[in-house]
């Protein structure tokens, strides 16, 4: 295991090129790629990699670059490609495709504001777009995070009890263009953790149509499948951070990541790197003698309902803090979430949006709103930008 | 019927017949739900007989062609078959092509899609993997229509024709597609006349086993959105070859290309082959128009025929 500094989007394919050799003595590996700000950097140095048995192909768009690892993950391969924003609007048929073939394909997304008007920074809304496309979701708070997600989302979309393609999000600039230490495997212990590929349903001389015609009890059938395979994510979660932590030396973080909530009475819940933020502020508020606690979703698909009823119950004020909006409706994490903490006052605040950078007085303000609270009210925008 | 045994070269019937010389499990099985008349359909008979013994995966996007194969879990297809979406057929076929090659299987993918596939929703997805130079077979069964949605226009639509979404007859002409790919510079493009099968079982093998991507164009007639007789899809292709309207050639690398049967060129054959369909009926096809289309379509390709030789 060596450290080196890195940009989530260098950790990210470095860790798809490791996860992708490891699968030479299975069908290879390969997809296809597509350039979009802020994530072409990740496919520019997975084209500059070597692969005994593997093939990237450089497509015409994110809809063929999905295509492609649909046609490679379906001919036994490993899969792997990377998008972001309207990249994944474009992408979307075929995402709902990948995960309806139940495939499983790993596809970094680093979450940018979708257009127009044009906007490259980290906003969380373009993969929540997608959060009903039946893939599994998991956003990352760090660097270390990235390359690790990436690398045990293979184990997860790959076992036989799951076989779902698995996005590893992370925000636009804050971690896809910033540099961190980083520690990465090497290909031994890589091969060991991931064994090669066998999909089951691979298409090889059998003549059966995949994904043709069904009618409604067939698709009853399918979704109930998928939805079964989803609830069946958590606990096969568990197993491969077991295993990860014994091939690698390293635990995973939890599904829902839990940050000072032992005695916590006021809750941050936030995704991706707005947690570090809200960490520091928890800090800061303790110190005042304020009882505050922060909640990481870190697996948003399946959704994490069993961890946050539990983390949240008992507890007096929750800020959700989202960086997304549904016009009209709020933010969607909040929305997801805002019927498990019964008894509390549960307020939205979508911060944030189109990149703003979060700053800790900003979360400051957040907590002066939500103490001063006799009632929840409307989701609230907070401006940072 | 001569007791000679029968040679790959030599299909029965148009090749339309199951011999002992097909593979064991025709592509196109019994059973399936497709039209009578269906273009499509002997266009696959055809296919069937070419692919022989080769080990094939077909990828057909969504489309009358994946109709075809029915419903969930049969398949009417004797070799297996990813159904894409309906603008990814050449990148799924890319995808599994790809892993073939990296594994030295000796698979031959075959993308199978029709005109509003291939003329509109899938040209970009075409036209980049025709640029990279997959190994890819692509056949595009052009019933010049979208079919399987009712029958509305797509850019493969002929001028005067009457569909769903132009009412009052198409007054635009059909895209030079098998153009358009030969400009691609690929190793091989060719139509495919339904009516001349031994041509077409000539260029069916020779597309299969050359590398790197290859195009094949059908005409297909569609006897339900063209308003004619199912029994004469096939004198309508003869009589769309006759008069020029469909050129029947190839071309080799994008440069090279040979005319593979001459027209007469004749207005009997034009008037006839618009007079037998009820899609042209209320257009009021301009023939002269249609003429003067064919002289200029003929020049260019005579000259594209010439300048290689």
């Amino acid at each position: 295991m060596t450290a080196e500094l890195l940009s989530a989007n260098h950790a990210s394919a470095r860790a798809a090129t490791l996860a992708g050799r490891a699968n030479r003595f299975g069908r290879g590996f390969g997809g296809g790629v597509y350039p979009i700000t802020p994530q072409s950097e990740c496919i520019e140095l997975l084209c500059k990699q070597e692969f005994d048995k593997g093939a990237v192909v450089r497509v015409e768009s994110e809809h063929s670059a999905m295509a492609v690892c649909i046609g490679m993950s379906l001919a036994g391969a490993r899969t792997f490609t990377a998008s972001s924003s309207n990249g994944l609007a474009y992408m979307a048929e075929n995402v709902f495709a990948a995960a309806f073939y139940r495939l499983p394909v790993v596809m970094m997304a680093v979450n940018r504001t979708l257009g127009p008007p044009w906007n490259i920074w980290v906003d969380h809304g373009d993969t929540l777009m997608l959060r009903d496309a039946g893939w599994i979701q998991l956003y990352c708070e760090d660097n270390q995070e990235v390359a690790d997600t990436t690398l045990l989302s293979y184990r997860l979309a790959e076992d036989a009890r799951v076989l779902l393609p698995v996005m590893v999000c992370q925000d636009a600039f804050v971690l896809s263009h910033t540099m961190m230490q980083t520690e990465l495997p090497g290909q031994q212990e890589v091969d060991d953790f991931l064994p090669p590929l066998e999909l089951p349903h691979a298409v090889k001389n059998t003549p059966v149509t995949v994904g043709g015609l069904d009618f409604p009890h067939e698709t009853e059938v399918h979704r109930r499948e998928h939805h079964e395979a989803m609830n069946r994510v958590p606990a096969v979660y568990a197993e491969v951070q077991d295993a990860f932590e014994r091939r690698f030396g390293r635990r995973p973080a939890d599904r829902v990541v839990p940050y000072q909530m032992d005695d916590a009475e006021v809750v941050f819940v936030s995704m991706g790197t707005t947690a570090s933020t809200a960490k520091a502020v928890v800090d800061a508020a303790r110190a005042r003698g304020v009882k505050a606690g922060a909640l990481r979703v870190r697996m948003f698909r399946p959704f994490p309902e069993d961890l946050l009823t539990t983390w949240l119950r008992g507890r007096e004020r929750v800020a959700v803090l989202d960086r997304d909006i549904c016009p009209g409706m709020g933010g969607i994490l909040w929305s997801e979430l805002r019927g498990l903490a019964p008894g509390a006052l549960v307020q939205n605040y979508m911060l944030g949006l189109g990149g703003g950078d979060i700053r800790p007085e900003h979360l400051e303000k957040v907590l002066e709103d939500l103490l001063a609270r006799d009632a929840a009210g409307e989701p609230q925008i907070v401006e940072v930008g | 019927m001569s007791s000679e045994p029968l040679t790959r070269s030599e299909p029965l019937l148009c090749g339309l017949v199951q011999t002992e010389a097909d593979r064991a499990e025709p592509l196109l099985r019994a059973g399936n739900t497709n039209c009578g008349g269906c273009g499509m359909s002997v266009g696959l008979n055809l296919l069937s007989r070419a692919i022989a013994q080769r080990p094939v995966q077909m990828v057909i996007p969504a489309c009358c062609g994946i109709v075809t194969a029915g419903q969930y879990p049969f398949s009417a297809y004797g070799a297996p078959v990813v159904a894409s979406t309906f603008a990814s057929a050449a990148a799924v076929a890319t995808g599994l092509a790809q892993v073939a090659t990296i594994n030295g299987d000796n698979t031959r993918v075959i993308a199978w899609a029709g005109d509003g596939g291939t003329y509109d929703i899938g040209m970009a997805t075409l036209s980049a993997a025709a640029e990279r130079n997959e190994d890819v077979l692509y056949v595009c069964y052009d019933n010049e229509i979208y079919g399987n949605t009712g029958g509305q226009r797509s850019s493969a639509t002929p001028v005067g024709a009457t569909t769903t979404t132009t009412p009052q007859g198409k007054d635009l002409e059909k895209k030079d597609i098998l153009g358009i790919m030969a400009a691609h510079r690929v190793p091989y493009c060719a139509t495919i006349s339904l009516a001349h099968p031994e041509d077409t079982h000539r260029k069916m093998e020779h597309a299969l086993d050359t590398r790197g991507f290859r195009f094949l164009h059908i005409l297909a007639p569609c006897p339900t959105g063209w308003k004619s007789e199912a029994a004469e899809g096939i004198e309508l292709v003869r009589l769309a070859v006759r008069s020029g309207l469909f050129p029947v050639y190839e071309a080799y690398g994008g440069d090279r290309h040979v005319i593979n049967v001459e027209p007469d060129l004749s207005r009997a054959a034009l008037e006839q082959y618009f007079a037998l369909q009820g899609r042209f009926r209320k257009g009021s096809v301009d023939l002269d128009r249609v003429a003067e289309m064919i002289e200029r379509n003929w020049k260019l390709l005579r000259a594209r025929a010439a300048g290689a030789s």
